[in-house]
């Protein structure tokens, strides 16, 4: 029966890349980032086995906690885990629980954080290979802490299953999950900072984290090598009745699970409020402005790059008071500019088979291209003109202010219009709707790849004017440049942005059903 | 395609009088290696109440997704009270009113918004679809419902919403994949009266389904349709010939399994 589940895994993963070839290549990439990474820990514990056993037990025992620790958080607020081997459908096929239980949990290694974690595991058995027992006490801490990682990440995908199923918690954990991965250099900046300014204290944190539940698993080779075999045996108690406590309470949270499936209801409301709709003009790409803007506000897979924008100032401001020199928040603009531009060129994607509305009503195109591009605008104009001003606080090189605003503006205006050519022939693989904005996307991935390459490479044509000008205000240091971009970027921006909507726009209309039967592909 | 292709001009059911509400001719879509519809040509009739049935995957949803201008024919065309949907598909449009089946809908927005999406799209005056918007929920059960997410809606509930923007522009022809899928006994007795009224007042409706005894009771015309071709079509009594709709259709279809094996099922 565990031999059955792990097949399961194993072949709803082949059948998931057989649908196309991308998938590999997708899979293969991602594979080989982890790879990388994993190399680097690997190469570290290799290293390690020449060092001083208290670095070599400090670096292991707290790198384990982590990663335990990792792997019961990431589980809460990515609502991507993986379902794949979701319980709920094996709650009508009766398989004895500790056989359910033993085939979830080994089928919780296939896939690369799985396979990750337990290489990199199996790498401190190398470090304490320094003697055939402390080899041995490692590989059982390794296969110990392995474990207690998988078990850890189930028990609490279980015991938040019901919360997690929750539109409203999903939408939300989605978007918060966004706020630290943006601020990740600043965080690890500060973390280092805290870390190099305190080295003689982490000995002591391992030393301490190594007799809790975190850490015991991955401190036995290191306390056998040290000649501490009486220590060890009791952190082996410690690692061993936390996996049972753990398994049990999965057993226990599942049990129940089973017959409870998780309730996801929500009152009903009466209506009257069209919120949008109501503000905006009652005209085709009225409507649809209201449509999209609404979206961006309630989207999780559109308010995320909102929350994120917000924070670009931030991390450059604080690489600015790192090195003293603000000059880094030139890019705040224009990198705004073109992510806000360009994240309507997968509109389409992620309108998924619901664009079919837009089909079957009959919509002008013109109309449809300029709704999403205009509900985009509402709030890029804005925050483009805060930037590019708010910088000058910070400098208070005020002459290049026009030039600055003429790029931006320029990148904006070209880049919708772009975005509204580009999402009009083809479709990218995003996230479904209702999905993790994390959530791996189903569909062609190479497609998605060549799509965005090219079409930023055509965006960085289109605005070598500007480019051009700015450089050129910058090296003659001649504020007439400035003016003279601001002009161009405006203009030029407005042509293509016309252009670029009509010929949208056209495009639309003659192959609006081609475009919903690719969607219909990546369902 | 088979050797035998139909000619998209030829005309096998002969309708005098009336332009028909919508007249598909040989129409044909392979994917990949498969061949979904064959070359399928029928008529129906302005003012009836048209039921399109036939097995999973008969090419039913493939055929109405070609008639109603979502999906390219690779052969064949479709004309809806006179107005070619491929050649003139904005014109087509306004006179059709489609529920399409296994598409999503824009379900962050609330039903009520929804609905008004659906009529401003195509160019409603505002204050129109606003009363119509209000009508049709509470036609539907839906009027306590106006506010929440469609993404929070019952499947039921979500066909019935879908339905809600089909209707909005009061379309002459109205086109519903599936439309008593998940929805509950009486909802489906209200969206039935409420297609009786439309149809007695001069409107086509064509639905498909795969439950008989629903078409037999609620349509007056009936196509059989297996293995992207069409078997028969007419009204319900000359295709039924006597037999019930669904003896009729087994006979057509084939396929019957005569349950010999299966001995083990037998509980005493």
């Amino acid at each position: 029966m565990v031999a059955h589940l792990l097949r399961l895994k194993l072949t709803l993963l082949r059948n998931g890349l057989r649908r196309s070839p991308w998938q590999l290549v997708g899979l293969a990439f991602g594979g080989l980032y982890a790879l990388g990474l994993v190399g680097i820990v690997v190469a570290a514990l290799v290293l390690l086995r020449t060092e001083d056993p208290e670095l070599a037990q400090t670096v292991v025992v707290l790198g384990g906690s982590a990663a335990l620790l990792g792997w019961g958080l990431i589980p809460v607020v990515a609502s991507a885990a993986d379902l794949t081997l979701d319980p709920a459908r094996f709650t009508t096929s009766a398989i004895p629980m500790r056989q359910l239980l033993t085939g979830l949990a080994l089928g919780g290694l296939i896939g690369i954080p799985g396979l990750a974690t337990a290489l990199a595991a199996l790498a401190t058995v190398w470090t304490w290979a320094r003697g055939p027992l402390p080899g041995v006490a490692a590989l059982v801490g390794a296969a110990v802490g392995v474990l207690t990682c998988i078990v850890l990440s189930k028990v609490v995908t279980t015991a938040t299953a019901s919360l997690a199923s929750s539109r409203r918690f999903k939408d939300v954990s989605a978007i918060a999950f966004m706020v630290p991965l943006v601020l990740m250099g600043p965080i690890v900046a500060g973390v280092g900072r805290g870390i190099t300014a305190s080295t003689g204290f982490l000995p002591e944190l391992a030393a301490t984290l190594s007799w809790t539940p975190l850490g015991a698993a991955w401190s036995l080779g290191g306390d056998v090598a040290g000649g501490r075999p009486g220590a060890a045996a009791l952190k082996l108690v410690i690692a061993a009745a936390t996996l049972a406590v753990l398994s049990w309470c999965w057993k226990l949270l599942l049990e129940r699970a089973l017959v409870n499936p998780p309730y996801a209801g929500s009152g009903s409301r009466k209506g009257g409020k069209l919120g949008l709709f109501d503000l905006l003009p009652a005209t085709p790409a009225g409507a649809v402005t209201a449509r999209a803007l609404t979206y961006w506000l309630r989207d999780p897979r559109y308010s995320g790059s909102l929350v994120v924008v917000p924070l670009l100032p931030i991390l450059l401001v604080f690489q600015g008071s790192q090195s003293g020199d603000y000059g880094v928040l030139a890019v705040a603009a224009p990198l705004a500019a073109f992510l806000l531009a360009w994240s309507i060129s997968a509109d389409v994607s992620y309108d998924n088979t619901a664009f079919a509305l837009h089909v079957a009503t009959g919509v002008r195109g013109v109309d449809d291209r300029l709704g999403r591009a205009l509900a985009c605008l509402a709030f890029a104009l804005p925050v483009v003109l805060i930037f590019s001003v708010g910088q000058y606080f910070f400098t208070g090189s005020w002459s290049e202010l026009p030039g600055q605003l003429g790029l931006s503006l320029g990148i904006l205006f070209t880049g919708l219009g772009l975005s509204s050519v580009v999402s009009a022939r083809y479709t990218v693989a995003v996230p479904l709707p209702g999905d993790s904005p994390f959530k791996k996307p189903p569909g062609n991935v190479g497609q998605t790849l060549v799509v965005q390459f090219a079409g930023m490479g055509v965006l960085s044509l289109l605005v070598l004017p500007e480019v051009g000008l700015l450089i050129a205000q910058l090296v003659t240091g001649n504020a007439m440049f400035g003016w003279v971009n601001l002009a161009v970027g405006l203009m030029l921006g407005l042509a293509l942005f016309g252009a670029g909507i009509r010929l949208g726009g056209k495009w639309l209309d003659a192959r609006g059903p081609e475009l919903l039967a690719q969607l219909t592909v990546n369902r | 395609m088979t050797a035998e292709h139909p000619d998209p001009h030829s005309d096998p059911v002969v309708h005098g009088g009336p332009v028909p509400a919508l007249s598909i001719r040989g129409l044909a879509k392979r994917f990949g290696g498969k061949i979904a519809v064959d070359g399928i040509s029928l008529d129906v009739p302005a003012g009836s109440f048209f039921g399109i049935v036939g097995p999973n995957g008969a090419g039913k949803t493939t055929t109405l997704s070609m008639a109603t201008g979502l999906l390219r024919p690779d052969f064949g065309t479709a004309v809806v009270h006179g107005v070619d949907v491929w050649a003139r598909p904005l014109e087509a449009k306004k006179l059709m009113g489609i529920l399409p089946d296994g598409v999503r809908l824009f379900d962050r927005l609330t039903g009520e918004q929804l609905v008004t999406y659906a009529g401003l799209l195509r160019g409603m005056d505002k204050d129109v679809v606003a009363s119509r918007v209000g009508e049709l929920l509470s036609a539907l059960d839906l009027y306590e419902d106006a506010g929440t997410l469609v993404v929070d809606y019952s499947a039921g509930m979500t066909k019935k919403i879908a339905l809600a923007s089909a209707l909005i522009h009061a379309p002459r022809l109205l086109v519903l994949d599936e439309p008593f899928e998940s929805v509950d006994p009486v909802s489906a007795a209200n969206i039935r009266s409420i297609l009786d009224r439309y149809v007695a007042s001069g409107g086509t409706v064509i639905v498909s389904s795969h439950v008989m005894d629903l078409v037999q009771r609620m349509c007056d015309h009936v196509a059989v349709v297996a293995a992207g071709r069409l078997l028969a079509t007419g009204t319900v009594d000359e295709v039924r010939a006597g037999a019930t709709l669904e003896e009729r259709f087994v006979q057509l279809v084939g396929g019957r399994n005569h349950t010999e094996g299966l001995e083990w099922l037998r509980t005493s």
